[in-house]
C-alpha cells in the first residue's frame, strides 16, 4: 500500500499524478455536463482547439522549459502536421470511411512528418544557441509558411497531381487537397474532444517518461550547467536532438488534430504570431511546469472569448493582462505574500 | 507552484471583472426583450462577424458601421420588422470565426451578415448551413462561402462579386479595351482574395490571348517595398499593370512607380476602391487609374448621397465598397423578410429556406447596383462597372 | 544597368532595416533583452511626425524633433513601468512583457488613430539623382537614409567608446553586478539606453515612412521582425553588424525577388539566413563568447 502511495504521491511523481488526474477529471466533468444539459455552443466549440494548444504548449515547454532553448517557430511544426493530416485524411477518405480510424492515421502521419522536419532543424539546434537559435527557428517557421502557401496538390482517378508556385493542377472530377494561399478547403471535420483528451494524455505520458528518464536528467543537467555536464561526460547533443524531435512531433500531432477540426485552413494561420502565442502560454504557466502550462493555456485561450463584451477594448485588455501578470508574478512583495499563504497551509497540515 | 498561484489569482480577477461587465452591458439594442413594443413590431436578431482587431480591422469596422446605419434607419422607419444587431470580432481568422459564430449562435442569431473576410467565411460556411441560418456576406468573395466542389450551401449568399467573376471580368475588359498592351500583374500571394482573382484572371487572359509579360507578387511580410516588381515590369516592357489587391499597398505602388518615371496604365478591381479617401493621399497619383467597382462614393443618386452623408457625419470617414455592400445586405435581408411576410411567431425552422427562395426570385436595388438578382448557388448577378479616375472622381467608362 | 537598379532599391530597403536594427541591437547589447515593442515605438513615431506635420502644421525639422521627443518619452515610460520591475526576472518574462507592450501599443493606436492607412507626407525630400541619361535613378531619400545610418553608427560607436556614459553602458553589458560595485548606476544607464534606442526609433520611423509612405497601427511589426533578423544576422549587440546585416538583408531580399521568384522570396531569404548562421554561428560580426567555468 505504501509502495503504491509512494509511486503516486511521492515527491518525484506527485506532479505526474496531478496532471493525469486533472485531465481525466476535467474530461469526465465536461462529458457529464454535455450529456446532462445543453451547453452553450461557444463552450463546445472551444474544446478541441484548447486541446490542440495544450499539446503544442506542452511540446514547446519541453524545448524552452527543459532544454532551455528558445524556439520561435513551433507554429511551423504545427503547420507541417496540419497539412500532412489534411492530405492523408483527404486521400484516404474513400479507403477508410471510419472517421475515428482516419483521424488516427492522419494524426500519426502528421506526427511522423513533423518529427522528421524536427530532425532536420535539430542540425542547427546543435550548432547554435540562445538568440541565434531563436532566429533560426523563426526563419524555419517563415519558410514553412511560405512553401505551403505555394503548394497545389490535388487528386483524381489518375492519381496525385502536384504543382508549385503556379496552379497547374487540373483535375477530372477530383478534389484539391491544398490550393496555395487558400490552403485546405472542404476538409471533413473528424476531430473530437475525446481524441483531444487522449492525445493530451499521450503527450503527458511521453513528456513525463522523458524527463524522468536518464535522458531527461541529462537534458536538465545540460540546461542548468552545460560545461559541468559536459565535463562529466554527458552527451548533450544526443539528448538535445531527442528533446527537439519529440517536441516537433508532438507539435505536428497538435497541428493534425487542429486541422481536422475545421473545414478550411489557410497556411497564413501558422505565422509568427501563432508561435509567439504558444510561447506566451508556456511562459505564463511557468518554464518546465507541466500543470502550469495546461492551466495557463486554457485560461489564456478562453480569456479573449470572455472579453468579447468589451468589444474594441478586448485586445487592449488582453495586452494589459499580459503585462500585469508578468509584473505580479515577478514582484518580490507578491511573492512573499504567496509564500506566507503557503506557509500557513503547510503549518496547518503539520498540526 | 507559488508563481502559478499568483497567475491563477490574477487571471481569475480579470475574468470576474469581465464577467461583471458582461452582465451590465449588452451588445445590440436589446429593446426587443425588455420594452414591450407595439403588437405587430417584431425584432429579428441579425448577427455577423469580421475583423474588429488586428491588421484587417479597417474592413470589419466599415461593415459594422454601415450595417449599424442601415439597422438604425430601418428601426426608425415605420416598418414592423426591426433588427437587433450584433457584430462579433473574428480577427479575420478561421478559428476565431468559429468562436465568433458560436457566440452569435448562443445569442440566438436568426439571420446573418456572415463574415467580412473570405478566410473566416469559408471556415463557418458549413456551420450556417448545418444550423439553418440564412447568411449573406457583404465582402467575402471566395466561392467557398457559398458552394464547394462537393456541395452547395443553399442559404448562403453573397452581395459582392466572387473572385473568379472579377478575375474573368477584368481579363475580358482588358481584352476588349487594351488587347494590344503588354500586361504585368502584381498580386498578394498569401491573400485568398488577391490570389483568387489573379488565378482566374491568368486563366482567362491565356484564353483571350492577352500578352502577359510579367507576374510578380508580394506577401504580408514584404508589403512595404514594390520597387523590384515595378522595375521588372518596366524592364519587361509592360504598359498595363493589373493590380488585384487592396488600395493600401496599391497606394505605395503608384507612388513608387511615379518616383521611377514609370507610367503604365494601372488597372484594379473592387479592392482598389477607397484609394481616393486615404488620408494624405496625393490624388494626382491615381489619375487615369481604372478599376472595376460596384460602388462609387461620389455617385449623385439620392441613395448614395444620403448614405455617404450619414456615414461621414457619424464616423468621420468616407465609406468604401465594404461599407456599401454591408448597407445593401441589411436592406436586402429586410426586403426579403417583408416579402415572405415575416411576423411575430413566424416559424424559425425553415426561415432560411424561405429567405433563400425569396433571394433567388426577388430583385434588389441598392447602393452597389440596380436590379440585382441571385443565382441558386448564392452568387450575385450585378453588372461590374469599370470606372476611370479623372480629376479625382470616378468616371464610368462604357465600351 | 537593371542589376544596378535592383541593387540600389535593395540598398534603400536595407538601409531602413539597418536603422531599425541599430535600435534593436543597442538595447539588446546593454539590457540583454529582445525589445519586441521596438517596431511599435517606430509606429508611434510615425504617427507623431504625421500629426505634428499635417495637423499642427509644424515645420519638418520641428515635426522630426517632436517625434523624437515623443518616442524617447514613450521609451523611458515603458522601461520604467514595464521592464524595470523585471530586472531580476528571467529573460523570457521580459520577452512576454515586451510582447504585451507591443499588443498594447498596436491596439491602443487603432483606438486612437483609427485603423485605416494614412499616407505619410513627403516632409524630407523628393526627387532622385539621375545617372547615365536617366537609365539609373537613385532617390535622394535613399542616399540620405544610408548617410544617416552611417552617421548614427559612427556617433553611437564614438559615444559608447569615448564618453563616460558609454563606458558605463559597456560595463553594464559586460557584468551588471561588477558595474554596480564600481559605482555605476545600472538603472539609470539602462534607462539612458532605452531613451537613445527609442529616439533612434523615431528617426527610423521618419525614414521608413518617407520611403514607404503608408502609416497604419500595425506598420511596425513586420519591419521590426525583419530588423531583428538583420540584427542577429550581423551579430546581435554589434553596432557595425546591425548596419551590415540590414543592408545585406535588403539586398538579398530584392535580388531574390528580381532574379529568382517573388512568390518564394520570403523562403529563400530565410534559407540564406539559416545557412549563414550555420557557417558563422554568432552572425557576421558577432563576437564568440567564451564561457568561463
Amino acid at each position: 500500500m505504501k509502495g503504491i502511495m509512494n509511486t503516486l504521491f511521492g515527491k518525484k511523481n506527485r506532479s505526474r499524478t496531478i496532471s493525469f488526474s486533472l485531465v481525466i477529471l476535467v474530461y469526465i466533468v465536461i462529458e457529464i455536463l454535455m450529456h446532462a444539459i445543453r451547453m452553450p455552443r461557444l463552450f463546445t466549440s472551444l474544446l478541441v482547439p484548447v486541446c490542440c494548444y495544450i499539446i503544442v504548449a506542452l511540446a514547446l515547454n519541453l524545448v524552452v522549459g527543459f532544454s532551455g532553448e528558445l524556439s520561435l517557430g513551433h507554429a511551423g511544426f504545427m503547420a507541417i502536421g496540419a497539412f500532412t493530416a489534411v492530405a492523408v485524411s483527404g486521400l484516404s477518405a474513400s479507403a477508410v470511411p471510419n472517421g475515428m480510424l482516419r483521424l488516427f492515421l492522419s494524426v500519426v502521419a502528421g506526427c511522423i512528418v513533423s518529427g522528421l522536419f524536427g530532425l532536420l532543424i535539430s542540425v542547427p539546434v546543435l550548432k547554435l544557441s540562445g538568440d541565434y537559435l531563436a532566429i533560426v527557428t523563426l526563419a524555419f517557421g517563415q519558410i514553412i509558411k511560405s512553401l505551403i502557401n505555394n503548394m497545389f496538390l490535388g487528386f483524381d482517378k489518375n492519381g496525385l497531381h502536384f504543382s508549385f508556385v503556379t496552379n497547374e493542377v487540373s483535375l477530372e472530377n477530383g478534389k484539391m487537397l491544398l490550393s496555395g494561399p487558400m490552403g485546405a478547403t472542404d476538409t471533413a471535420k473528424i476531430s473530437n474532444f475525446t481524441t483531444g483528451i487522449i492525445l493530451i494524455l499521450i503527450t503527458l505520458f511521453i513528456i513525463y517518461s522523458l524527463i524522468n528518464s536518464k535522458y531527461g536528467r541529462t537534458i536538465m543537467a545540460a540546461r542548468d550547467n552545460r560545461i559541468a555536464a559536459e565535463s562529466i561526460g554527458v552527451d548533450i547533443s544526443r539528448t538535445k536532438t531527442l528533446a527537439f524531435v519529440i517536441s516537433a512531433a508532438l507539435a505536428g500531432m497538435a497541428g493534425a488534430l487542429y486541422a481536422l477540426n475545421y473545414s478550411t485552413l489557410q497556411p497564413s494561420k501558422f505565422d509568427f504570431n501563432t508561435s509567439i502565442l504558444i510561447l506566451v502560454y508556456v511562459v505564463f504557466g511557468g518554464l518546465g511546469n507541466i500543470n502550469g502550462t495546461i492551466i495557463s493555456t486554457t485560461l489564456l485561450y478562453v480569456l479573449p472569448e470572455m472579453l468579447r463584451s468589451l468589444q474594441d477594448y478586448r485586445m487592449l485588455i488582453y495586452a494589459v493582462v499580459l503585462i500585469v501578470v508578468m509584473q505580479l508574478t515577478n514582484s518580490s512583495r507578491i511573492r512573499r505574500f504567496a509564500d506566507r499563504i503557503t506557509d500557513l497551509f503547510r503549518k496547518k497540515g503539520e498540526e | 507552484m507559488k508563481k502559478l498561484l499568483v497567475v491563477l489569482l490574477s487571471i481569475l480577477c480579470v475574468l470576474s471583472l469581465a464577467g461583471c461587465s458582461n452582465g451590465g452591458g449588452n451588445d445590440g439594442g436589446n429593446s426587443g426583450d425588455d420594452a414591450p413594443a407595439a403588437d405587430e413590431t417584431v425584432y429579428v436578431k441579425l448577427g455577423g462577424s469580421g475583423p474588429l482587431s488586428g491588421d484587417a480591422k479597417v474592413y470589419g469596422e466599415a461593415v459594422r458601421n454601415a450595417a449599424q446605419i442601415a439597422v438604425d434607419e430601418i428601426n426608425a422607419s415605420d416598418s414592423h420588422i426591426k433588427f437587433e444587431f450584433n457584430m462579433a470580432d473574428d480577427e479575420a481568422d478561421g478559428e476565431k470565426a468559429v468562436s465568433a459564430y458560436s457566440t452569435l449562435f448562443d445569442w440566438g442569431m436568426q439571420v446573418s451578415l456572415f463574415t467580412v473576410t473570405s478566410g473566416s467565411g469559408a471556415a463557418v460556411a458549413s456551420y450556417y448551413d448545418e444550423d439553418g441560418i440564412f447568411a449573406i456576406t457583404p465582402s467575402g468573395s471566395a466561392t467557398a462561402l457559398v458552394y464547394t466542389d462537393e456541395k452547395n450551401f443553399p442559404s448562403n449568399f453573397q452581395m459582392c462579386f466572387t473572385d473568379p467573376n472579377q478575375g474573368v471580368a477584368a481579363a475580358d475588359y482588358i481584352a476588349q479595351g487594351f488587347a494590344d498592351k503588354a500586361i504585368a500583374v502584381i498580386y498578394k500571394n498569401d491573400d485568398v482574395y488577391s490570389a483568387g482573382v489573379y488565378e482566374k484572371f491568368n486563366a482567362e487572359a491565356a484564353e483571350k490571348g492577352l500578352n502577359l509579360v510579367y507576374t510578380g507578387s508580394f506577401t504580408n511580410d514584404s508589403s512595404t517595398d514594390f520597387s523590384t516588381q515595378l522595375t521588372a515590369a518596366k524592364d519587361a516592357g509592360a504598359d498595363l499593370v493589373f493590380l488585384p489587391i487592396y488600395y493600401q499597398p496599391a497606394s505605395i505602388i503608384l507612388k513608387q512607380a511615379k518616383d521611377m518615371d514609370y507610367a503604365p496604365t494601372f488597372f484594379g478591381v473592387d479592392g482598389m476602391d477607397g484609394i481616393l479617401t486615404l488620408e494624405g493621399f496625393d490624388k494626382s497619383l491615381a489619375e487615369g487609374l481604372y478599376l472595376i467597382t460596384p460602388f462609387a462614393s461620389d455617385a449623385d443618386d439620392e441613395l448614395t448621397k444620403n448614405f455617404v452623408a450619414s456615414y461621414e457625419s457619424r464616423f468621420g470617414e468616407t465609406p468604401n465598397q465594404f461599407a456599401a455592400d454591408a448597407y445593401d445586405c441589411v436592406y436586402a435581408i429586410h426586403q426579403a423578410l417583408e416579402n415572405i411576410g415575416y411576423k411575430a411567431g413566424y416559424a424559425t425552422n425553415g426561415l432560411n429556406e424561405d429567405l433563400a427562395k425569396q433571394f433567388t426570385t426577388m430583385t434588389f436595388n441598392g447602393l452597389t447596383g440596380q436590379n440585382m438578382t441571385w443565382a441558386e448557388n448564392g452568387e450575385v448577378s450585378k453588372a461590374p462597372k469599370a470606372v476611370i479616375i479623372e480629376n479625382s472622381v470616378y468616371v464610368s467608362v462604357d465600351q | 544597368m537593371t542589376f544596378l537598379t535592383y541593387l540600389i532599391s535593395g540598398l534603400a530597403l536595407g538601409s531602413v532595416y539597418a536603422i531599425i536594427a541599430l535600435g534593436y541591437t543597442m538595447v539588446y547589447g546593454i539590457a540583454k533583452m529582445l525589445n519586441f515593442a521596438h517596431g511599435d515605438i517606430i509606429m508611434v513615431g510615425g504617427y507623431a511626425a504625421f500629426f505634428a506635420f499635417n495637423k499642427f502644421g509644424l515645420s519638418p525639422v520641428v515635426s522630426i524633433l517632436a517625434s523624437i521627443l515623443v518616442c524617447t518619452l514613450l521609451g523611458v515610460i515603458i522601461e520604467r513601468l514595464a521592464y524595470k520591475p523585471l530586472r531580476q526576472a528571467s529573460s523570457l518574462s521580459v520577452l512576454i512583457t515586451a510582447i504585451g507592450v507591443s499588443y498594447f501599443l498596436q491596439n491602443g493606436s487603432q483606438l486612437i488613430f483609427g485603423s485605416d492607412t494614412k499616407i505619410f507626407p513627403a516632409m524630407l525630400m523628393e526627387g532622385s539623382l539621375k545617372l547615365f541619361d536617366g537609365r539609373l535613378m537613385i532617390s535622394y531619400l535613399t542616399l540620405f537614409t544610408i548617410f544617416t545610418c552611417v552617421v548614427i553608427m559612427t556617433v553611437l560607436t564614438l559615444f559608447i567608446n569615448k564618453t563616460k556614459i558609454g563606458k558605463a553602458m559597456r560595463a553594464c553589458a559586460e557584468d551588471k553586478g561588477a558595474a554596480q560595485l564600481m559605482g555605476i548606476n545600472v538603472d539609470t544607464t539602462i534607462s539612458i539606453t532605452f531613451a537613445i534606442g527609442s529616439g533612434l526609433a523615431a528617426v527610423a520611423a521618419i525614414l521608413l515612412c518617407s520611403t514607404y509612405p503608408s502609416l497604419s497601427p500595425t506598420l511596425g511589426s513586420m519591419p521590426g521582425i525583419k530588423a531583428f533578423t538583420a540584427a542577429v544576422f550581423g551579430g546581435i549587440g554589434s553596432i557595425p553588424g546591425a548596419l551590415l546585416g540590414g543592408l545585406l538583408l535588403g539586398i538579398i531580399e530584392n535580388l531574390t525577388k528580381a532574379y529568382i521568384s517573388t512568390q518564394l522570396s520570403d523562403a529563400i531569404v530565410f534559407t540564406v539566413l539559416i545557412i549563414v548562421l550555420l557557417i558563422k554561428p554568432t552572425g557576421l560580426l558577432g563576437k564568440k563568447e567564451n564561457v568561463k567555468v
